[in-house]
């Protein structure tokens, strides 16, 4: 079966996809005389659904494929191989005006709010930009209104906000700008990535309420990319782990949160520092080569501290091992093989908890 | 704290006084802080940014510049005040006495000497003399000691991840078994594995070496992992410090309360709160109580008077209107 066919086998279990990353891979090319391929994302395939709206974390370390994801799906990292298609149409054959209305749609909030901020200008012009651009106002008093309700939807004061230069706010209320600018434009999808992880901890837990109800209220979707595994069991419904461009599990966040199989997904579950001294970080370690071994096998071997021998032979195949769960791992051999590639069709449906 | 205590205690800071000098007037990024560390013990000082907690950090090494100033207090090291000393006395107490594992995210080894001569060039500067085989062991004992391969003092730093680099930074810190260590921040940009390696590290070595540490950072969690003790710092202030488990099992000031409430579990889901309001300008604090703008349990006497440090129960300080002679009596950190 082709990789179309089973699209569409899966696509019956819900309605046509709003955005879909269709069997993505990106490999990056360094060096000048010899060239270094760096695999950062292999072969994902992941839609959104035009409704319900729904919070999907992407989680994982650095180098995991996270943000290489999230660049692909807004169209800023043109895959390898596999496509990006939005509302039926591959983001790279779009016409100007089709290009123009993904751009809208699809909105995104960067890790460091000061980064996408010119210091020079006043936080009002990262507002008005955009209802210029896209021509959201006819009039100055429309777009005065627009910029006011969206920075209230934010929880931000539009008379302690505006007129203000990006060093006079705090990190989390120009963060919250960045949020407001982008549901200022009515989007279906909103990447985040890393929208917290510059954020004092007293601001944070704003910035993820209001991302939940941009969510439930404005019916907008959320992919939240984040090493952070706290917070995105806080905010999404489902989560992807990735692993050197791979999955390595997927399903309900408090399946595998609260119950992972994967050995990496149990490794990072154990780093996490609880805030409670009771809960102590236990000694387990990972096995650690001295180097990265070029084995043919599953990638996370050099780390995993239950590998097998089998495991160097060949990549281990996704297993489903519950309703809403698949694991690459070995030790799940017993579970059938998942075949198809979209993660949706491995999600907890929205609200089932 | 008795007089008695106060000899053994590698570190005592005492009303100690940090400003930033700017054209607009003096930003008191440190008010005031007072706190001792005993033999031994692993503290954290828990902020958000401005509350003053890296500039505490600075001071302690004597590493503070210009605009920044010690403008009161003392920082009493294995019992002399390191206020006292001229540079070169300051020099040779860093590393020996206080040595400093820095921020994870910054790179602070230098790019072009190996890893050997980096730990051994700490060691000559502090006149340390020995043979080249010496030096040699001594490197290879320490790069043990953080559980890194020997091989390692070969090798540049752009060779090593960034886990290594801080067990480099942490083997360097100890080198010359120093009573206290100041690691500010020391996992900040590494990835949460690696973040517990180095801070189970950095927590092994401690105990080994018998030295007593100060953890500085923003997350609650990674100090409910490391410190026995914390401090909570706003405004430049401790406004509470005491036992961790008692910290996060009954928090007293209302600012600890706020934000260990708005800390994110993986236990259960809830709605999220976070604190309102903004951190106060330490260019022109706010009368009275430095929280008072943002406390949802202010009074009057909030805005009028700076509260007194009392001991609410044992070893447990905090800095609130909300208690009074009845919850503890008034002390003198």
């Amino acid at each position: 079966m082709t990789t179309a066919q089973l699209d569409r086998s899966t696509q019956e279990v819900e309605n046509e996809p709003l955005l879909q990353a269709d069997g993505v891979s990106k490999t990056f090319v360094s060096g000048t005389f010899r060239k270094h391929y760096t695999r950062a994302l292999d072969t994902v395939t992941l839609s959104v659904p035009e409704s319900p709206p729904t919070i999907t974390a992407i989680a994982g370390e650095s180098g995991s494929g996270k943000t290489t994801l999230a660049r692909t799906v807004l169209g800023l990292v043109e895959p390898t191989s596999g496509a990006v298609i939005y509302r039926g149409t591959n983001v790279a054959d779009m016409s100007r005006a089709q290009h123009a209305e993904f751009r809208r749609e699809v909105q995104v909030i960067f890790q460091d709010p000061f980064e996408s901020y010119n210091p020079f200008y006043k936080v009002d012009h990262v507002l008005r930009t955009p209802i210029r651009r896209y021509n959201l106002a006819s009039s100055k008093s429309e777009a005065d209104d627009i910029v006011e309700e969206a920075l209230r939807t934010v929880g931000l004061r539009p008379e302690e906000t505006l007129g203000r230069h990006p060093h006079q706010l705090s990190g989390g209320q120009r963060q919250r700008v960045m949020v407001a600018r982008a549901v200022m434009l009515k989007p279906k999808i909103i990447v985040a990535d890393e929208p917290v992880s510059m954020v004092d901890a007293s601001l944070r837990a704003t910035i993820l309420e209001t991302l939940r109800a941009m969510n439930r209220d404005l019916g907008i979707s959320i992919l939240y990319i984040t090493h952070d595994l706290t917070t995105a069991y806080q905010l999404a419904e489902n989560i992807i782990v990735l692993y050197k461009g791979r999955v390595a599990e997927s399903g309900s966040v408090d399946s595998v949160i609260n119950d992972p199989t994967h050995p990496y997904t149990q490794l990072l579950v154990s780093s996490i520092p609880q805030p409670d001294p009771e809960t102590q970080w236990g000694r387990e370690q990972e096995a650690r080569d001295e180097e990265e071994a070029e084995i043919a096998g599953c990638n996370f071997y050099d780390r995993c501290p239950l590998r097998m021998d089998e495991c160097t032979v060949s990549d281990p195949p996704l297993y489903r091992t519950a309703p809403n769960r698949i694991t690459r791992c070995y030790r799940y051999a017993d579970s059938p093989v998942h075949l198809a590639p979209d993660l949706r069709s491995v999600f907890a449906p929205v609200g089932s908890d | 704290m008795t007089t008695a205590t106060a000899v053994h205690s590698p570190l005592v800071v005492k009303d100690l006084k940090v400003y930033y000098h700017t054209r607009r007037g003096p930003v008191k990024a440190v008010d005031g802080v007072s706190f001792e560390l005993h033999r031994g013990e692993r503290l954290g000082l828990v902020g958000e940014s401005g509350s003053g907690k890296s500039t505490i950090a600075l001071a302690l090494m004597m590493a503070h510049k210009e605009p920044a100033r010690i403008e009161g207090g003392s920082i009493i090291l294995n019992g002399s005040n390191v206020l006292d000393d001229n540079s070169e006395q300051v020099r040779l107490r860093r590393l020996s006495e206080i040595a400093m594992v820095p921020q994870g995210a910054l790179n602070s080894l230098n790019p072009v000497m190996r890893i050997r001569d980096q730990v051994i060039d700490g060691l000559k500067d502090h006149n340390v003399s020995m043979s080249d085989g010496e030096f040699a062991n001594r490197v290879a004992e320490l790069l043990d000691s953080v559980g890194l391969h020997r091989d390692v003092a070969s090798r540049f730093p752009h060779e090593l991840s960034g886990g290594m680099k801080q067990r480099v930074s942490i083997a360097i810190a100890i080198s010359m078994n120093p009573s206290v260590i100041v690691a500010d921040e020391p996992t900040s940009a590494l990835d949460v594995v690696v973040q517990k390696q180095v801070v189970q590290t950095l927590r092994d070595v401690q105990e080994r070496i018998g030295a007593a540490a100060i953890m500085i950072g923003h997350d609650m969690g990674l100090m409910a992992q490391f410190a026995s003790r914390i401090g909570i710092m706003y405004g430049g202030k401790i406004v509470e410090i005491g036992p961790v488990s008692n910290i996060f099992k009954n928090p007293k000031h209302p600012y600890t309360r706020l934000l260990i409430s708005s800390l994110p579990d993986t236990r259960s889901k809830r709605r999220l709160e976070g604190i309102p309001g903004l951190p106060p300008s330490l260019l022109r604090p706010p009368p009275g109580c430095i929280f008072h703008t943002r406390c949802p349990d202010a009074m009057d006497i909030c805005s009028q008077e700076i509260p007194p440090t009392r001991e609410i129960d044992a070893l447990r300080y905090a800095a609130c209107h909300l208690y009074g002679d009845d919850d503890g009596k008034v002390v003198d950190l």
